[in-house]
């Protein structure tokens, strides 16, 4: 049990929290815009797995991360455009396109990675990593929360963002309009559909970055599958913020820090099966759910497809 | 909750429109089957192509492979089994306007369940009584995985979708701890539980190697179909999905026929996996996971849940995952191709219900 409390345990157990809560905080961020804007985004873990899979083959064949990242927001932005025109432009069933799209880029990236790498996982190089002055000379916090990869600290900028955008900007009110009450911001002259395309398409981006960086940093390859229902979490972190990014955040960490036990515990040599900590982020979940259950709030219009004259 | 109105649909559809109309409505409804289908197998032929792969082959392989061999056929029906139970768990959720997504954790702690019972009971218990008792204990134990999903929905309407995939990892992760912590069979290096001999499983029909399970199964689908078409009980369930805010109108107690139903399909699902374990199995060894759960949902909305057609459509799928399998090794296209090809059908599937919905609206009806 000594071994849990020493330094160097500590240090690991909360950069490995920070590397896993990363991708859960860019897919929760996202599922805030779309569920904003009256859209029950499922197919987002097909999104973040399908930006994995673009991030890991765009970093592997450039050598650049940033490349890797931005290849990987295009990709989960891809996908999200499908249900941009299926769901959004043509009102389609978005529980039927996101179950689709997250079984469909299951197969599909497996099914790529195969032709691609044959049966091979190949590494990609340590990633780059920015220490931040001064703080990351901090004992054991320095270390852990300060010398990360630049997404760390643009995802923690970009919630800040967000909560200016949702609480002071005409887009914040937009997307919320087009949430609560999407004819009265037709009324207003501003189109639904394209609103709820920009938030969707947002989404795709900020989770297939998320995927991205699952694969480029966190694992540092792409294994078929490998997204294993973090898409999942971000939506039960957006259902449970209320709207506010900065619960995104913090529920983010607190996830990240179940997961990271998964490995933490292993290095610590305490002798359980892995699958009793793989447990924990879920039964966290259900938790959560279960404790806060009253609170979670869910727009009013979420998932309904917008027509205009309709109701 | 919303998204429901794949189910609103159905009921409007179901009635259709008499007279003259009844020639064009059967083609219709054929046509709104068979256009998915065929766009389906067409665009992942195209998707084949581009990865280098003849698809006329691949699908030729697999069609033999899984309906015109006769061992093939035996699999094909072999699978059946537990696909059919699935879907009618699905049927009883959908109907009521449930996403039980969670089936494969449902299902998973059910094959475990029997797996611990079955090898401990059967010298205990006759035969028939063993096997009776895995299926009662691993639907209960599957029931109970769903009550807290359905307490959540039904008292503070949290979306089913998100809580019951939640307890479906956990499901699988459970499963696995049981195995390795309290059913690992002590002879094996692999952790596996102890094995049901061959003897004391469900009987084979005659002298094929498909077993009795695929009789239950097909029972329990007929079953759930007149439940849920001629009885109060299904009647009550489909204004329950229909329209929620109408049936509590209507006096009906919507939170507990929620939790009834959601906790009845998580044991149709679990009644599943405990055939799948007596029929073919007899063990079951740890990371194991067919994950049949979401492959399942496009053939019940293809049915659009009735029992009967999803028999039909449970064969076809069947043969093509018997079929695929072997593709698999032998044309060297993997089996995730599959899961393709499911996706590409729900996509059609909604596109077609989509405009057939519009061709409604343009006659009127």
């Amino acid at each position: 049990m000594e071994a849990l409390l020493n330094q160097a345990f500590l240090t690991s157990l909360l950069f490995g929290a920070v590397t896993a809560g990363v991708p859960l905080l860019l897919a929760g961020l996202g599922e805030q815009i779309s569920e904003k804007a009256g859209v029950l985004n499922i197919g987002i873990e097909g999104m973040m797995l399908f930006g994995a899979y673009t991030g890991f083959v765009a970093a592997y064949y450039s050598g650049s991360f940033s490349l890797g990242f931005v290849a990987g927001g295009i990709g989960g932005a891809l996908v999200a455009s499908l249900v941009v025109l299926l769901c959004i432009r043509y009102g389609l069933n978005q529980i039927v396109i996101g179950i689709a799209i997250t079984l469909g880029i299951e197969g599909l990236t497996a099914l790529l990675h195969y032709f691609q790498f044959s049966r091979t996982y190949p590494r990609l190089d340590q990633a780059p990593v920015w220490a931040l002055p001064f703080l990351s000379d901090i004992p054991v916090l320095g270390r852990a929360l300060f010398s990360h990869n630049p997404i760390v600290y643009l995802a923690v900028v970009l919630m800040i963002a967000l909560v200016w955008v949702f609480r002071a900007t005409y887009v914040g009110l937009n997307l919320e309009a087009a949430g609560n009450k999407p004819a009265a911001l037709d009324a207003a002259g501003v189109s639904v559909v394209k609103t709820r395309a920009f938030a969707v398409l947002a989404t795709g981006f900020l989770s297939g970055v998320g995927g991205a960086y699952m694969a480029n940093v966190g694992a540092g390859l792409f294994v078929p599958f490998m997204t294993g229902g973090a898409g999942f979490i971000g939506i039960v972190l957006a259902m449970l913020a209320r709207g506010k990014p900065v619960w995104v955040l913090l529920g983010a960490a607190l996830f990240g820090i179940s997961l990271a036990m998964t490995t933490a515990l292993q290095v610590g040599g305490i002798n359980i099966p892995t699958d009793v900590v793989q447990m924990l982020p879920f039964a966290m979940v259900m938790l959560v759910l279960v404790i806060f259950a009253r609170h979670s709030v869910l727009p009013p219009a979420l998932g309904l497809p917008y027509v205009r004259g309709e109701r | 909750m919303r998204g429901t109105g794949m189910t609103a649909e159905v009921h409007v559809a179901q009635r259709g429109a008499p007279g003259h109309e009844g020639g064009r409505e059967i083609v219709a409804s054929v046509l709104r089957v068979a256009v998915p289908i065929l766009l389906a197998l067409v665009v992942g032929g195209i998707i084949l192509l581009i990865l280098g792969k003849d698809p006329i082959a691949y699908y030729g392989y697999v069609a033999r492979r899984g309906l015109l061999t006769w061992g093939g056929l035996q699999e094909t029906f072999t699978r059946m089994s537990p696909l059919l139970l699935i879907a009618a768990g699905l049927i009883v959720a959908f109907r009521a306007g449930i996403w039980n997504l969670g089936g494969d954790g449902q299902f998973l702690l059910a094959a475990v369940i029997t797996a611990a019972l079955g090898p401990a009971l059967v010298g205990v218990l006759p035969k028939a009584l063993t096997l009776i008792a895995c299926v009662i204990a691993s639907a209960i134990v599957a029931g109970l995985w769903a009550v807290i999903p359905a307490i959540l929905k039904a008292r503070y309407g949290i979306n089913e979708i998100i809580t019951s995939l939640m307890m479906s990892f956990l499901g699988i992760s459970f499963a696995n701890v049981l195995i390795k912590l309290f059913f690992w069979d002590p002879s094996t290096t692999v952790p596996q539980t102890r094995t049901l001999p061959v003897e004391d499983r469900l009987p084979r029909l005659f002298d094929t190697t498909i077993h009795s399970g695929v009789l239950i199964a097909l029972a329990v689908v007929v079953l759930v179909h007149l439940m849920m078409t001629r009885t109060a009980f299904g009647l009550k369930l489909q204004v329950v999905g229909a329209n929620p805010a109408a049936a509590v109108h209507a006096g009906l107690n919507v939170a507990w026929l929620t939790i009834a139903t959601f906790t009845l399909s998580a044991a149709l699902i679990g009644i599943g996996g405990s055939v799948e374990i007596l029929g073919v199995f007899g063990t079951v060894r740890a990371d194991w996971n067919p994950a049949f759960g979401l492959l399942v949902v496009p053939l019940v909305f293809l049915a659009r849940f009735n029992g009967y057609a999803v028999i039909g459509f449970t064969l076809f799928f069947s043969a093509l995952m018997i079929g695929g399998d072997s593709a698999a090794r032998r044309i060297g296209v993997p089996q995730h191709f599959v899961l393709v090809l499911v996706a590409l059908l729900l996509i059609f599937l909604a596109v077609v219900e989509y405009l057939d919905h519009q061709r409604r609206k343009r006659i009127g009806a």
